[in-house]
């Protein structure tokens, strides 16, 4: 069980990498939401390009421009290569991801809030932002699982990951199928229980949360 | 001084981008038929058919597509198949595409509403000429924007057959940034060529989906 113990060693980088990505995307999300729902065009048409470009270049390129492109000239650590990369792809999905929960809002919230006379910064962190988190938990869940999927890529770059171990074992035996499969098998390990306590999770909400 | 990179490289890129699209060909080709197969059986009667098509898609979605690209190139020939990258590429991502496809399908088609189904039973139709005649086409109208909208994400995809050295896209500006040294400018070129086919499909996935949600408001 050489192999598997080996493929287990990755798992630390792979959800490192990943929860390392989804904390810069929910933080760099808010300030991207903020402008795509500007009232200013030219501002709200850049953010849009911008999210669009992030969401439509497929995140292994993004991390050869980073690492790469843009290391050739400045140095960087595959680690900042990957973080920042599908970090920066992180932003625009969570940014979309608000977007929708903020046009899912009720426009009476924003006029009641409005109505008892609280200031647009309380509006924000004591009306609209909690709701938002809220409404935001079941899609960012999915997204946050096709992320750690998607963190596959960074092998490429040299992160430790799982895919990462799986290959470094399958060619230094004769199988090199089964390396392949346990990899495989982790990923499935440890999606399916985190799909499952997602989907818990929002139950447990939505009975608290009425509607 | 991207420029001059640009239209020196493009149509070694342009060549690699043919190689993306007969990628996303074969892989369509195969997961799509297949998906939508394993979404009408997701409903059948017989119990072992259901729970073993509800495993076989999570695995399929569980597993990224890159380890299934792995499986399929560098681990089958130790079990005595080989296959040509390309082949292998292709087939690896259709196998996931079957797995994500057939869940979109299959709530395309439990969307189609019970009333439809119950008026083709009082017409005595067979439970197979329900899912043929009514059922699928309906279903699959609902589900067409999401699915739409998948095929793109896979597009995408197959950037990552680059790993087992099928000279798509990715893999001809790579090999092109590593005897030139012009990295940034030849990969960013590469972004852009996804982007221009990404970017427009997904706009115009939305407006239709748009489009068709108009009559069910």
């Amino acid at each position: 069980m050489d192999a598997l113990t080996t493929i287990l060693n990755g798992v630390p980088a792979t959800l490192g990498l990943t929860l390392a990505a989804l904390a810069l995307g929910a933080a760099l999300g808010v300030p991207l939401v903020v402008l795509r729902r500007s009232g200013n065009r030219l501002v709200a048409g850049f953010a849009r390009l911008f999210i669009e470009l992030l969401r439509g270049i497929p995140p292994i390129v993004w991390l050869f421009i980073i690492y790469f492109g843009v290391g050739t000239t400045v140095k960087l650590s595959s680690w900042t290569a990957a973080t920042v990369g599908l970090g920066l792809i992180s932003a625009a999905y969570m940014a979309e991801i608000y977007r929708g929960g903020l046009n899912a809002m009720h426009a009476g919230q924003w006029d009641a809030a409005h109505a008892l006379g609280l200031s647009r910064t309380a509006i924000i962190t004591r009306v609209i932002g909690p709701q938002l988190v809220r409404v935001s938990i079941p899609a960012s869940a999915s997204f946050a699982i096709g992320l750690l999927k998607d963190s596959s890529v960074a092998y490429t770059i040299g992160i430790p990951e799982i895919t990462s171990a799986a290959r470094e074992v399958s060619q230094n035996s004769v199988d090199a199928m089964v390396p392949f499969l346990l990899a495989a098998g982790v990923y499935v390990a440890i999606t399916i229980p985190c799909a499952w306590a997602a989907r818990r999770l929002d139950t447990v909400l939505r009975s608290r949360v009425a509607r | 001084m991207f420029w001059d990179d640009w239209t020196t490289y493009a149509p070694d890129l342009l060549q690699g981008l043919g190689v993306s699209a007969q990628l996303i060909g074969i892989a369509l080709a195969i997961g799509l038929p297949l998906g939508l197969v394993l979404a009408m059986f997701a409903n059948s009667r017989t119990a072992i058919v259901r729970s073993s098509i509800v495993v076989l898609v999570e695995i399929g979605r569980g597993v990224p597509a890159l380890v299934m690209l792995q499986i399929l190139y560098f681990g089958l020939p130790s079990s005595g198949i080989t296959l040509d990258a390309l082949i292998a590429g292709g087939l690896a991502l259709g196998l996931t595409t079957a797995a994500y496809s057939s869940e979109i399908i299959r709530g395309g088609l439990q969307a189609v509403p019970f009333g439809e189904i119950e008026a083709a039973q009082a017409m005595a139709m067979s439970r197979a000429h329900i899912l043929r005649y009514i059922v699928v086409p309906q279903g699959l109208r609902i589900c067409l924007p999401p699915l739409l909208g998948f095929c793109i994400a896979m597009f995408q995809a197959t950037s990552l057959a680059y790993t087992i050295s099928v000279p798509e896209l990715l893999g001809s500006a790579y090999s092109i940034g590593s005897s030139t040294f012009r990295y940034l400018s030849i990969l960013v070129l590469a972004g852009l060529f996804y982007a221009a086919i990404t970017v427009p499909a997904s706009l115009l996935v939305n407006s239709m989906e748009s489009r068709l949600g108009k009559h069910q408001r």
